[in-house]
């Protein structure tokens, strides 16, 4: 590690590691992290790098949008590789609030207690359509969008949406936490109007990858 | 004694003949399977095994009393207790129609019986002190209809919210509300 050029901190290090062959690795090549370089590293990076990758999400799950969180927490979609499958019910432990699904008033009560229950800094995403609008339910008992009554950061479009777009709405916390760092929810004002769109293509299945590319031969 | 019974639909049913004797004035009626359009009369067709009765409310207790107890009648399960709107309803009479469903564990013979109530307040007899399963039932039509049931022990709203004013499956009831939806406590950032 010592005599390679080096041009970031420790997570650089670390990725460079990777690349090592493990059969061929020599005694120099264990890596160590000296508590300056440490410090060093978030000096440079701030303590929103540690606090982005490790989002603990509470599923506030009342409907089928539930159903896909599951699937993007499960093995194929893998939210841990955004440091956020740590999923709690407990609102003590959680900064991250998804609603997923619609919201009658009389459970207005207990997703507003949810919320304030979760200590600062917290998050919220308002996943699907009818957590966010109310959707086809549009009737007496619910409530058409969460954001009339709690302050929402990032909506996620959808009925239900894909896995891949929640995604994206987590990582849109991402930056939301990179940007604003660990200001109290108050100091970042009233909703932020972030929308997801989704970056990735989607519909192509892995069966659909390997028939293109067996008809491509 | 009704014309169906006297056509001799379903005579081996003795429940049916029980009835009809017990409580002349009541109507014991076959349900009609013609749709609603076409007349129904005697000879048409007609469920053999389905019957209901008009109860007048101030008769109730006992009518329900009796079908539960009789010998030949043993209706020990309330199945349901629904209740209809009859507002803008051709040739309805009465505005709410709270409908029974009775089942008889003993001999498997199920019987429907009406009860009509009318405005300003539409109120029946609870049932729940003859079977104990119509409290929640008699609580929730109590909360879409507001036809409220004398003697029952704890009638609340059952589905909707506290501080709810309406009745929401009244038909001039509409389904986007009076504005309730909107009408909360909102938690801002600040206030969190």
């Amino acid at each position: 590690m010592s005599d390679k050029p080096t041009t970031g901190g420790p997570l650089q290090h670390a990725g460079a590691k990777h690349l090592v062959d493990p059969h061929t690795a020599g005694a120099d090549d264990i890596l160590t992290t000296r508590l300056d370089q440490l410090v060093n590293f978030f000096r440079r990076n701030g303590i929103n790098w540690g606090r982005k990758n490790s989002i603990w999400p509470l599923p506030f799950a009342t409907a089928c949008c539930g159903i896909e969180f599951m699937a993007t927490a499960a093995s194929r979609y893998d939210l841990a590789r955004f440091g956020a499958e740590v999923v709690r019910f407990s609102p003590r432990q959680s900064d991250l609030l998804v609603c997923a699904g619609r919201v009658a008033i009389k459970m207005m009560p207990v997703l507003q207690r949810i919320y304030q229950q979760i200590s600062e800094p917290k998050w919220v995403i308002s996943m699907g359509a009818c957590a966010s609008t109310g959707g086809v339910f549009d009737t007496y008992a619910v409530v058409q969008g969460i954001d009339q009554f709690l302050p929402v950061d990032v909506y996620v479009p959808g009925c239900p949406p894909r896995p891949e777009t929640l995604i994206e709405g987590i990582m849109a916390i991402q930056r939301i936490i990179e940007r604003d760092g660990i200001r109290r929810s108050a100091e970042r004002g009233r909703g932020l109007g972030l929308v997801v769109e989704p970056t990735v293509q989607l519909g192509m299945d892995v069966g659909d990858r390997a028939a293109a590319a067996g008809s491509g031969s | 004694m009704t014309a169906a019974l006297s056509a001799g639909i379903n005579p081996a049913a003795s429940v049916w003949q029980c009835i009809a004797e017990r409580f002349p004035d009541l109507g014991l009626t076959p349900r009609p399977l013609l749709d609603r359009g076409a007349k129904f009369s005697a000879g048409a067709a007609a469920a053999v095994d389905q019957f209901f009765i008009a109860v007048p409310a101030g008769r109730l207790v006992e009518v329900m009393t009796f079908l539960r107890d009789d010998a030949r009648c043993r209706f020990e399960q309330l199945c349901d207790v629904t209740c209809v709107d009859y507002l803008n309803f051709p040739d309805a009479r009465d505005r709410y129609g709270v409908n029974y469903s009775l089942l008889s564990l003993t001999y498997g013979h199920r019987l429907w019986v009406k009860c009509y109530a009318n405005d300003p307040k539409p109120a029946v007899p609870s049932v729940q002190p003859i079977w104990p399963g119509a409290d929640w039932m008699e609580r929730e039509v109590f909360d879409m209809f507001g036809v409220t049931f004398a003697g029952h022990p704890d009638l609340r709203r059952i589905l909707t919210w506290d501080g709810f004013e309406a009745y929401p499956l009244r038909k001039d009831y509409p389904l986007r509300g009076r504005g309730e939806r909107e009408d909360y406590e909102q938690i801002t950032r600040e206030s969190a």
